[in-house]
């Protein structure tokens, strides 16, 4: 309680009715806690939904382009049916490349599956041939009937059998991850509108006042929207600043899974984490906004 | 400059003002007495279109209260100082922070020597970095007063703003409403008090307002 026995100059009383709404209260509170919260929360959905999306990405490029042909063991002598393989390769448009695997690099492929002590020299394994293609020129169901006709025991595979699942899982992921954050951002904008009523209610004299000095609603509505905006603002800076932490230090237990080693965000994606705060503060200021005319219209 | 014609106003059915005409002249002192719950709020209210009547018609500044749109009404209510019995502030602002809450919101610059020969002429100058739950009864009222007169109004409405105050203190704001009136301002001062009327009256030519029976006459000689 202090006393001033001079006026504070004209600048100051000017700025000083930033504060008109009470600079605590269980509104603005939970307003700052909710923006912490769900940024904490968003960040991580962002990063589901982006990383899903990159390991799709990644998944696919590795495997566009790029078949398997492999030759049956048979009676027929494998040396010429290889040849005619890629005889038949050459004259297929689109094909950049075709590798015959040499017996050691097929023995690593199955070693993982079957064992080291396998004696692979003495199976009856399959020739494998991986091709590279241009994909808009290629014409895989022509060169594979082509194959059914002219050397039978050659089948093709290009991985859109294994392919096609992964893509489609990680493209849910992705949305799933897109669906989260779009209803934590829901959430928030409703939590905010609670708390703006809540705290319009509870500042009904303050309003009344206002009224009465011949304030506007639009003054009115500012005033609280400027202190909601930067309470979800601040609120959103912690939760977001906690969220990336979280991901720097979460365990890396996964070293060799693909997905969980790529879980967070690469390059440019870092401009969404830091650009969450302003957008929790445009959600929050907009729906303050909102809840403050409709509040202020129910009380005339 | 302000006109009710013919206005009524009832609360949930209950009439507290019917058939209401008057007039009150720019520069005017009126007094309004009547009982407590007689409808003087009410009037006042109606006044800065606070409340808008069931009936009738009230004019402010020649234009219908009933009429104004929204954005309207805070252009109007600048032009009108209200001081309320329970003086309502923003109590977490300081004493100067709510006396210049009109100029704030209007967006005009509070002139530092302005406001203290505002707060000298009310006698507060010495409490103005207080929150208002720190002051007085009497000081509240004052507080109110300087607020209501900060921008110079044509029209100041006091709803019985000597209701908490002592005898001594009714005085001085009675004195301080009389001077404002002698700069030419209409003034309307709701109260029950009669014997602070009969004071008043020899300091000024006001005319006596009774509400009885939710109209309002004008009051006889013994007032």
């Amino acid at each position: 309680m202090k006393q001033r026995s001079t006026l504070p100059p004209t600048e100051e009383l000017k700025t000083k009715s930033l504060r008109i709404v009470p600079p605590s209260g269980l509104g603005v509170w939970l307003t700052g806690l909710t923006a912490a919260a769900m940024s904490f929360l968003a960040v991580f959905a962002m990063a589901l939904a982006l990383t899903a999306g990159l390991v799709a990405q990644n998944w696919s490029s590795e495997l566009q382009g790029r078949a398997t042909i492999r030759i049956l063991p048979s009676n027929e002598n494998s040396a010429q049916q290889l040849d005619m393989l890629l005889q038949i390769l050459a004259q297929t448009p689109g094909i950049l490349k075709a590798q015959p695997l040499d017996s050691a690099t097929q023995t690593a492929l199955l070693a993982p599956w079957l064992g080291d002590d396998i004696p692979f020299d003495a199976l009856p394994l399959p020739q494998l041939l991986d091709v590279t293609y241009a994909g808009e020129r290629y014409d895989f169901e022509g060169l594979r009937l082509r194959l059914a006709a002219e050397l039978p025991d050659a089948i093709i595979d290009d991985h859109m059998q294994f392919r096609g699942p992964i893509l489609a899982a990680a493209q849910q992921l992705r949305w799933l991850g897109y669906g989260a954050l779009g209803l934590i951002l829901s959430v928030t904008a409703m939590m905010v509108v609670l708390a703006a009523n809540a705290a319009l209610a509870a500042n009904g004299t303050v309003i009344k006042v206002l009224q009465l000095v011949g304030a506007t609603d639009r003054y009115i509505v500012r005033a609280f929207v400027r202190r909601f905006a930067l309470r979800a603002f601040l609120g959103a800076c912690f939760g977001c600043l906690c969220a990336v932490l979280a991901l720097h230090y979460m365990p890396k237990v996964a070293e060799n899974s693909g997905f969980l080693r790529a879980f967070g965000f690469v390059q440019g994606q870092w401009i969404w984490p830091v650009a969450l705060p302003f957008f929790v503060a445009g959600i929050a200021y907009i729906a303050t906004r909102w809840a403050g005319y409709r509040k202020l219209k129910e009380l005339i | 400059m302000i006109a009710f014609e013919q206005v009524a106003y009832s609360y949930g059915g209950t009439a507290t003002l019917s058939d209401v005409t008057v007039q009150i002249a720019s520069g005017s002192f009126h007094f309004l007495t009547g009982p407590s719950g007689s409808g003087k709020s009410t009037f006042l209210k109606l006044c800065y279109a606070d409340l808008v009547p069931s009936l009738g018609r009230v004019s402010v500044f020649d234009q219908d209260t009933h009429a104004l749109i929204r954005d309207d009404l805070p252009q109007m209510r600048r032009r009108i100082g209200v001081v309320h019995q329970e003086c309502q502030f923003i109590e977490h602002l300081s004493v100067i922070d709510n006396v210049i809450l009109p100029l704030t919101v209007a967006g005009r610059a509070a002139l530092p020597k302005d406001v203290t020969d505002l707060l000298n002429w009310v006698g507060l100058s010495s409490v103005v970095g207080m929150t208002p739950a720190a002051l007085s009864g009497g000081e509240r009222q004052r507080v109110a007063l300087a607020r209501a007169v900060i921008t110079s109004p044509e029209i100041i409405l006091a709803d019985e703003p000597t209701g908490n105050v002592d005898w001594e203190m009714s005085l001085r704001l009675l004195t301080l409403l009389v001077e404002l009136n002698k700069m030419g301002k209409t003034i309307v001062v709701a109260t029950h008090d009669l014997n602070l009327i009969r004071t008043v009256k020899a300091q000024v030519a006001a005319r006596v307002l009774r509400i009885k029976d939710g109209r309002v006459l004008l009051a006889g000689a013994d007032l």
